[in-house]
């Protein structure tokens, strides 16, 4: 049978509404997914029937939230193929992720040595690594990128050296949906043997990665771009790098003992997991997982392509058009603007004929600036849009630039 | 010369002639086009209004008690929002300007219609202009 976008829709009760009396054509996947029934299922039957705190409880419900979300980190690990349940912790999220390996960094990295990210990044895999750069005085620097928006790689022996301690960029970048060199550029990292970070936001949703195929020493996944709710984030590491850093927060569920002069701290993935967790969201991320992996990543994948390479060639048509990222290889988001009219202006009166696309500089103000624009209308899609819903984004955009020429 | 509540009063009797919102936007876009530019050399990073997702520039002047505006913005439907404000406030007396209250906003349905948005900065343009009328008026 193929993929029936019908019978996934109905999966997702949002999507059967009107927005300004026209029906809703959701294309805002990149900055935050729906949500399927089965998520929000999941999260009310935890609330309905098990919510207890975890880990500490000797109680029937404490251990059945525990278990509950103790098996979401194995589904986890087996989603990216990591070696252990250790090694995977729940965080807030990508930035909070991000912020986590970067602050344990300070710890080991030195004057002399550097960091390396891409020209492509998003704000929360820059501005850490700036942060870590001032404590330290190492020195932040990052591989080019070319007019697609793709990531360059002439010259990357001489931008990862042997003083390189980190390289951290993602796989998909959420401004121009550009899929990066990912083996290529941890190929040259490992052979220095700087440490590896892939930024995994949005990849979760379109692409299954194999962490010890890469065999990348950090990997992280966003929660509610994969259909989860928000506020989770996955971290992955390699234990021998994980149990080299020392812990981000300290608080309860982190120790091993505490005294008033001084605490040991407990295990991974404990460690890097204080204070009570999201335990709500953990157990919905884990339907959500189940749901992906029903669907089917490569299913969804190929569902998405055909949507992009659809909606990319009916709008060349519009006059003026202009694909920001027009990289050959590239997932789920068409980032444009139209000459002669503002992002700004596109996203209201596309959302006036129902139309949700995200306007403005995607948290990617460097890209903006190397294309010399202030902002670009994103256009991103996932598993339930419909090709029918690209006409209407396609002629909801006609009439917004006839209004505004 | 008209007052600021006759000002909004005309504004509210021009939007009342559309039904649908497109057509109400579309109004909004027709006043951006007929604003005039604002001068390059006015086009400061004093005179950005802060809280926009476009680029709005707000310039006032002094006139006797009078508060003379003039704005610009790079994206039309903002250029449109602040033309519609200075079309109330341009060179009304600065302490009529401080004091006023925009009700047309809430009679089109304005209000409820952009504010939730926060990204057009209508809010932060009112702010603005009210901002300089205390200064001038003081």
């Amino acid at each position: 049978m193929g993929y029936d976008v019908q019978a996934i829709r109905q999966q997702f009760p949002i999507l059967n509404q009107e927005i300004h009396g026209r029906p809703l054509v959701y294309l805002d996947n990149a900055a935050t997914a729906q949500k399927p029934i089965a998520v929000i299922d999941a999260i009310s039957d935890y609330y309905l029937n098990y919510n207890a705190n975890v880990h500490r409880g000797v109680h029937t419900l404490s251990q059945r939230a525990t278990d509950a979300m103790e098996a979401v980190r194995e589904d986890v690990r087996a989603h990216i193929n990591a070696a252990e349940t250790a090694e995977i912790i729940f965080t807030r999220g990508i930035t909070d992720s991000i912020n986590t390996i970067a602050f344990g960094m300070g710890a080991i990295v030195k004057k002399g040595q550097n960091i390396v990210i891409t020209a492509v990044e998003h704000h929360s895999n820059i501005v850490p690594w700036q942060m870590l750069c001032q404590r330290t005085g190492a020195e932040l620097r990052h591989l080019p990128m070319n007019e697609h928006g793709e990531v360059v790689l002439d010259g990357i022996e001489d931008i990862i050296d042997e003083h390189t301690a980190m390289v951290a960029f993602n796989h998909i970048s959420n401004a121009l949906g550009t899929i990066n060199p990912v083996e290529a550029i941890l190929e040259r990292a490992q052979e220095v043997g700087a440490w590896t970070l892939v930024d995994g936001a949005q990849s979760g949703p379109h692409a299954k990665v194999d962490v010890r195929s890469w065999d990348v020493d950090f990997f992280t996944l966003s929660s509610h771009k994969m259909y989860g709710p928000t506020g989770l984030g996955v971290l992955y590491g390699k234990r021998e790098k994980l149990e080299a850093l020392p812990p981000y927060q300290g608080g309860g569920e982190m120790i091993a003992t505490v005294t008033l002069e001084q605490s040991t701290y407990a295990g991974l993935p404990h460690k890097f997991e204080a204070g009570t967790p999201h335990i709500e969201g953990i157990i919905g991320f884990g339907a959500a997982l189940k749901f992906i992996n029903e669907v089917g990543v490569e299913a969804i994948a190929a569902h998405e392509k055909e949507l992009l390479d659809y909606a990319t060639e009916e709008c060349a048509s519009i006059e003026g058009f202009r694909v920001i990222g027009d990289s050959k290889n590239k997932a789920s988001v068409l980032s444009f603007v139209v000459e002669g009219t503002h992002p700004y202006d596109l996203g209201v009166l596309l959302d006036q004929q129902g139309v949700a696309v995200r306007t403005g500089q995607h948290c990617t103000q460097p890209i903006m600036d190397a294309f010399c624009i202030d902002g670009t209308a994103r256009a991103s899609f996932a598993m339930y849009n419909t090709k029918e819903e690209i006409d209407l984004f396609k002629a909801a955009l006609e009439k917004a630039v006839t209004m505004l020429r | 010369m008209a007052t600021i509540k006759e000002r909004q009063e005309v504004l509210v009797e021009e939007f009342e002639f559309f039904d649908e919102w497109m057509d109400k936007y579309n109004h909004i876009i027709e006043m951006g086009k007929s604003l005039g530019a604002l001068p390059e050399e006015k086009k400061t990073d004093d005179s950005l209004v802060q809280g926009c997702q476009s680029k709005v520039w707000l310039h006032a002047e002094k006139n006797g008690d009078n508060v003379r505006f003039q704005a610009d913005a790079d994206a039309i439907i903002a250029k449109g929002i602040v033309a519609m404000l200075i079309d109330v406030f341009d060179n009304q007396p600065a302490k009529e300007i401080a004091a006023a209250d925009l009700g047309f906003l809430e009679e089109i349905g304005l209000k409820d219609h952009l504010s939730p948005t926060r990204a057009n900065g209508l809010m932060s343009m009112i702010k603005q202009m009210k901002f300089y009328a205390l200064a001038f008026a003081g």
